[in-house]
This record gives C-alpha cells, sequence and structure tokens, in this order.
C-alpha cells in the first residue's frame, strides 16, 4: 500500500469532494468537513514530499499497464513540493471560504467543487503522461469555472465568459499540441516522448509544436500577450476564490511549461530568446498594469501576471541556478499570492469597498491587523530577509552570468514597480484618513460576524505568513530544495529511468 | 403533451427501456456500450415517464431527489478503484477480476462496478439537468 503513496493526495481529495456531495445542503457539516479533510490532506502531502525527499523520484502505473502504455503517475522532487504548496493553500483556502463565504453561496455545492479543483491541481502535478495532463486541465477549467460563477452576480458572469473563452481555446490549442506530438512519435509518455522527440528528424514540425504547446500553456500562465482573461475575472469571484486562483491556477500552467521545456523538448537558441522576450514583456505589461488600477484585487491581478514573468525568465535563461531562482519564485509566490487575496478578503469585509481611493484609516483602526498584512506585502516586494528578495537575487545573479542585461533591467524594474504599488496601497489604504464609508446595508460586516468566523478568517493569513517567515528566514532549506529541483530537471535521466523502469 | 396513447405507452416503455439500459451496461466491456450511453438510456426512461404523466408523477415514482445519484455513483465508481490497494495491493485501477464466468453478466470484475457507477452518475446529472430546466420553464 506503501508504494501507492503517490496516488494518495488525490484519493483523499476525491474521497473529500464526494463527501461533501452527500451532504450537499448541510453547510455546518461541510465546513467542517473540508478543514478536517484538508488538514488530513496536508499530513499526506507531507508524508509523500518526506518519502520523496529521502528516497528520490517515484512513479506508479495506473491500471498496472506498463509504461509507455499506461498511465504514468510520477512523484519527483518538483511535483511532491508543488502538491505541498497545494496541500497548504488548499487548507488556508478552505478555511477561509469556511470563514467568509456567505451561506446561500456555499449552498451551491461550493466546497464539493473546491475539493475537485484541489483533485485536478494535484492531478496535473503527479501525472506523467501528457493526454493525462490535458485531462487533469480540463477538471481545473470546469470546477474554477463553476467556483467564478457561484453567486451569478452580472460581474462575475461577465469575467466567468471571458475566463473560460480564453481558458477553453487554451485547451484546444493544448490538444492540437498533443496529437501533433503524438504523430511525430506515437507516444504520450513524458519521459518516453523525452527519447523520441529527440529522435524525430523533421526538427522544424517539432519546433512548430514546441511553440503550440508554449502558446496553450502561456494562456493558462496569463503570459504576454495573453493574460487579459486575468485581471478580467479574478476580481469578480469571493475572495477565497480569488485566492485559491491567484496562488494555484497559473502556477499549474507555469509547472507545465518548466515540466514540457525539461523534459520533452531541447530547448534551443530561439526558443530561449522567445522566453526571454516573453518573460520581459510580461513583467513589464503586469508592471505597469498594476500601477494604474485602483481596486486592491485587479492590483493583486497585475501583480500576479508581472510575477509570472520572474518565473519565465528563469526557465529561459535555462542554466540550472535560474531554474533554481525559478522554483524558489514559484514556491514564494503560491504562499504569498493566496494570502494577499485573503488580506484583500478581510479589507472587504471590514470596509464594505475594494476601492483605494476611498479606503482609509485601517492602520488606526486595526493596528494588530496591519502588522498581519504588512508580512505577506511586504514579502511580495522582496524586502531582505522577506522570501521575494532570494529568488529575485539568484534570478539577477544568474541574469548577469548569461548576459542577459535586457531581464536583468526588466526584473530590476518589475520589482520597483512592486515596491511602489504595494507602498502607494499601504499609504492610502492603511496611512491615509480616509472619507467616511457609507453603511452598506445587509453586508456582512467583520465587526458583525461571529469570533469564531473571526478566527476561521484570520487563522490561515497567520499561518501563511508564517510560512512566508519561514521562505524568508530559513532561505537556506528553501534554496536547496529549488536547487535539488533545478538538478533534477536539467539532469531528466533519473526520471526517466524511474518511469521506464530501466 | 398527457395524451392516452403516450401514457400508455409509457408505462411499458419505462421498465422496458431500463431493461435495455442495463443490458447496454452490462454489453460494454467489450462491445459498443458501456456505463455512459445506459445512463443516458435509463434518464431517456424517466424523461418519457415525465412527458407523458408530468414531473410531479415522476418524482414520486424515483421516490429520492436525483442529484443523490451523483454522489452515490461516484463512490461505486471510487470505491471500484481503489479496491486493488485495498484488496491486492496492486495500483490504482487496476481491473481485479472473479476468476469464474457468470450467466448473463460474463466475467465479473472491478470494470463493471466503475461503469455502474458512470451509469448511475450519469442518470442522476441528467435527470437533475432536465427536471430543474422543465421545473423553471
Amino acid at each position: 500500500m506503501i508504494q501507492q503513496l503517490i496516488f494518495y493526495p488525490l484519493i483523499v481529495q476525491m474521497l473529500l469532494a464526494i463527501v461533501l456531495m452527500f451532504v450537499w445542503s448541510r453547510i455546518g457539516w461541510q465546513r467542517v468537513i473540508s478543514i478536517v479533510g484538508s488538514v488530513l490532506n496536508l499530513g499526506v502531502a507531507v508524508w509523500l514530499f518526506i518519502s520523496v525527499w529521502q528516497n528520490g523520484t517515484q512513479a506508479v502505473q495506473a491500471g498496472n499497464w506498463e509504461a509507455p502504455f499506461g498511465i504514468t503517475f510520477v512523484a519527483d522532487t518538483f511535483a511532491a513540493t508543488l502538491v505541498l504548496l497545494t496541500a497548504i493553500a488548499g487548507l488556508a483556502v478552505s478555511s477561509f471560504s469556511a470563514g467568509s463565504v456567505i451561506s446561500p453561496r456555499l449552498k451551491f455545492g461550493f466546497f464539493p467543487i473546491f475539493h475537485f479543483l484541489l483533485l485536478g491541481l494535484n492531478g496535473a502535478f503527479l501525472t506523467g503522461d501528457i493526454f493525462n495532463l490535458y485531462v487533469w486541465f480540463e477538471i481545473i477549467i470546469i470546477t474554477s469555472f463553476v467556483l467564478l460563477t457561484i453567486g451569478g452576480e452580472k460581474a462575475q458572469l461577465e469575467g466567468a465568459v471571458k475566463y473560460f473563452t480564453l481558458n477553453v481555446l487554451a485547451s484546444i490549442v493544448f490538444l492540437t499540441a498533443i496529437a501533433v506530438l503524438y504523430g511525430l512519435t506515437g507516444s504520450l509518455n513524458m519521459a518516453d516522448l523525452a527519447s523520441k522527440v529527440a529522435a524525430v528528424e523533421n526538427r522544424t514540425l517539432v519546433q512548430v509544436n514546441a511553440l503550440l504547446f508554449l502558446v496553450g500553456f502561456g494562456i493558462k500562465s496569463a503570459l504576454f500577450p495573453l493574460y487579459f482573461w486575468l485581471p478580467a475575472s479574478y476580481h469578480t469571484p469571493p475572495s477565497a476564490v480569488s485566492a485559491i486562483f491567484g496562488g494555484l491556477l497559473t502556477k499549474v500552467g507555469v509547472y507545465a511549461l518548466i515540466r514540457v521545456f525539461t523534459l520533452i523538448f531541447e530547448v534551443d537558441p530561439f526558443l530561449e530568446n522567445v522566453l526571454l522576450a516573453i518573460a520581459v514583456l510580461t513583467l513589464f505589461s503586469g508592471a505597469v498594469g498594476a500601477i494604474v488600477q485602483n481596486n486592491i484585487r485587479k492590483i493583486f491581478s497585475y501583480l500576479v501576471i508581472c510575477h509570472i514573468g520572474y518565473m519565465i525568465a528563469g526557465l529561459g535563461m535555462m542554466t540550472e541556478a535560474a531554474i533554481a531562482g525559478a522554483i524558489f519564485y514559484i514556491i514564494h509566490d503560491i504562499m504569498v499570492k493566496t494570502n494577499l487575496f485573503m488580506v484583500s478578503g478581510v479589507i472587504y469585509k471590514i470596509k464594505a469597498n475594494h476601492n483605494i481611493k476611498k479606503l482609509g484609516d485601517f492602520y488606526a483602526d486595526h493596528p494588530k491587523l496591519s502588522l498581519l498584512f504588512a508580512i505577506p506585502l511586504f514579502s511580495l516586494v522582496g524586502i531582505p530577509p522577506l522570501s521575494g528578495f532570494w529568488p529575485k537575487l539568484s534570478l539577477i545573479s544568474e541574469g548577469w552570468n548569461t548576459e542577459n542585461f535586457a531581464v536583468i533591467a526588466a526584473i530590476l524594474f518589475a520589482s520597483f514597480i512592486t515596491l511602489f504599488v504595494i507602498v502607494k496601497l499601504w499609504g492610502e489604504v492603511f496611512w491615509k484618513t480616509g472619507a467616511k464609508l457609507p453603511e452598506v446595508r445587509n453586508f456582512p460586516y467583520f465587526n458583525k460576524l461571529s469570533k469564531f468566523r473571526k478566527t476561521q478568517m484570520l487563522a490561515p493569513i497567520i499561518f501563511l505568513a508564517f510560512v512566508t517567515l519561514y521562505l524568508g528566514f530559513g532561505a537556506g532549506n528553501i534554496q536547496s530544495l529549488a536547487e535539488r529541483i533545478a538538478f533534477e530537471l536539467m539532469d531528466n535521466q533519473e526520471y526517466i529511468n524511474t518511469v521506464l523502469r530501466k | 403533451m398527457k395524451t392516452l396513447i403516450l401514457r400508455t405507452a409509457s408505462n411499458y416503455m419505462l421498465p422496458l427501456l431500463l431493461v435495455f439500459s442495463v443490458f447496454i451496461l452490462l454489453r460494454g466491456h467489450y462491445l459498443p456500450g458501456g456505463g455512459f450511453v445506459g445512463g443516458l438510456i435509463a434518464s431517456i426512461a424517466f424523461v418519457l415517464h415525465a412527458f407523458a404523466n408530468g414531473l410531479g408523477d415522476t418524482r414520486k415514482l424515483l421516490k429520492f431527489h436525483p442529484g443523490f445519484l451523483m454522489p452515490a455513483g461516484l463512490s461505486v465508481a471510487f470505491l471500484s478503484g481503489i479496491s486493488p490497494i485495498i484488496f491486492t495491493g496492486e495500483p490504482l485501477m487496476t481491473g481485479i477480476w472473479y476468476p469464474d464466468s457468470l450467466p448473463i453478466v460474463g466475467n465479473l470484475g472491478s470494470a463493471l462496478f466503475f461503469d455502474i457507477g458512470v451509469y448511475l452518475v450519469v442518470l442522476g446529472v441528467t435527470l437533475t439537468i432536465i427536471f430543474s430546466i422543465s421545473e423553471s420553464a
């Protein structure tokens, strides 16, 4: 039974979703089951991570069909780390949703769908089969579409239509790319593809195919110029939903990009330049977009886009140290972005407003909360020794080594603009003396909630803030983890041998 | 649509279609058919009944909310998926087969239970959708 440890994160989420469907209309039970189940899932993810850390890459063949014919599930350090991060973010958001999402919305099956989404995320990280990856992406899209539209407000539907259209387009491109790849090689197993793609004689078609994958995953991970669905949709659903979206959904796209371009395709100088150019433009346009916004969640949405650029820059440089920087950034970004959207949710619950021009007085009214919120905000900027600083440092030094000065300039520019935006947000929301906001009728204000609900909302923020602080102060450990992941990605022989049992 | 002919016919069609859907479900392992098609045919049986006799009668006939079939079917499929982990220690979704062939059903294995799960989910989803659409219309 221990050999099937890789399946356990999937089994736990599936089981949770099914149990939650049985108690469809009992909201109280759903809250308890979701949180307890997420704790259990965190335990399983930690177990998987420790096992992979000690024993190296593991693989299991679903249905016991030998690779490359069956569907393989692989847990290397990268996948295990992301499953662990998903479990941490999932636990935080589960508790936050239990506290913050109003019960009429929860009655439409919020929690079952939420756990199906986490199932899709875990599956996408753990699968070793490119078509199976597509299937997990579909699960992610469908569940996230439902989560976006629960509540049925006009803005939500508008955002959801944009979100769904562009993401389905991405899926079609991705599926086309898989079809071409299968036509070229006759295999769908990623480890098997690694050697077969290298042997294909028609290099032009392979390059075009690689670009198709880049476009498909690029839309999903909100790269320039394909990111427009993201700021159009992320500010519309409840903050709990934005938190899980902002933290994890785009990162699945980045994960897929890194996986495909380190394992299946060899990145040639042309592709490297394309990736670097996209990274620079993403950093630039996301940062500029964030400056002009006034809605807190729109600011964070643009920062999500902007910071995807760091990860792609690391991938584009294609050296081990650069990829380690990108991995560190992913780890940091998932924790911080999830937390920031939850912070915006608490601010909204207190003030009933999202506009930074109208908000104010937060520090005077809630000094302790403000200090708590400062941790994720300034970690995002990367003020040393907080967590955002270290990955940027390695990316910049690696940019210097590989003489990609435009990338360094873009990274510095984006960091500077992030700093500017966060300081502006801090000044407007926390320090400024704001006008008195009109009381919104029937709004579930924070101080009207029971103490238990308040704890459910604040505990995950404190939890993730501590994780972020650990990422910053324990940066040595995270750096060695990122370096190990980067080593495994660049030297993929262990992955291939584990899957194909050579 | 409450004509005498349709109403009389639907009384005979309901069991007939249900039996046919089970036939399609069992046929599905080696031949065209399976849980998905079987579930659709079974839902047609109930939809036809609802057309002829009204939604209220069909709900009474079903006795429970069709949405309940979704988690029920999912758990059947889920249990069949994890049964190899529990019983034989083989990976998820490995087929476990009963050694002897049975009459009518043929070879019995965990794949059949997976298909039964799909059957129930499809039936539940289709009926929930159609019932809620015809209720709001």
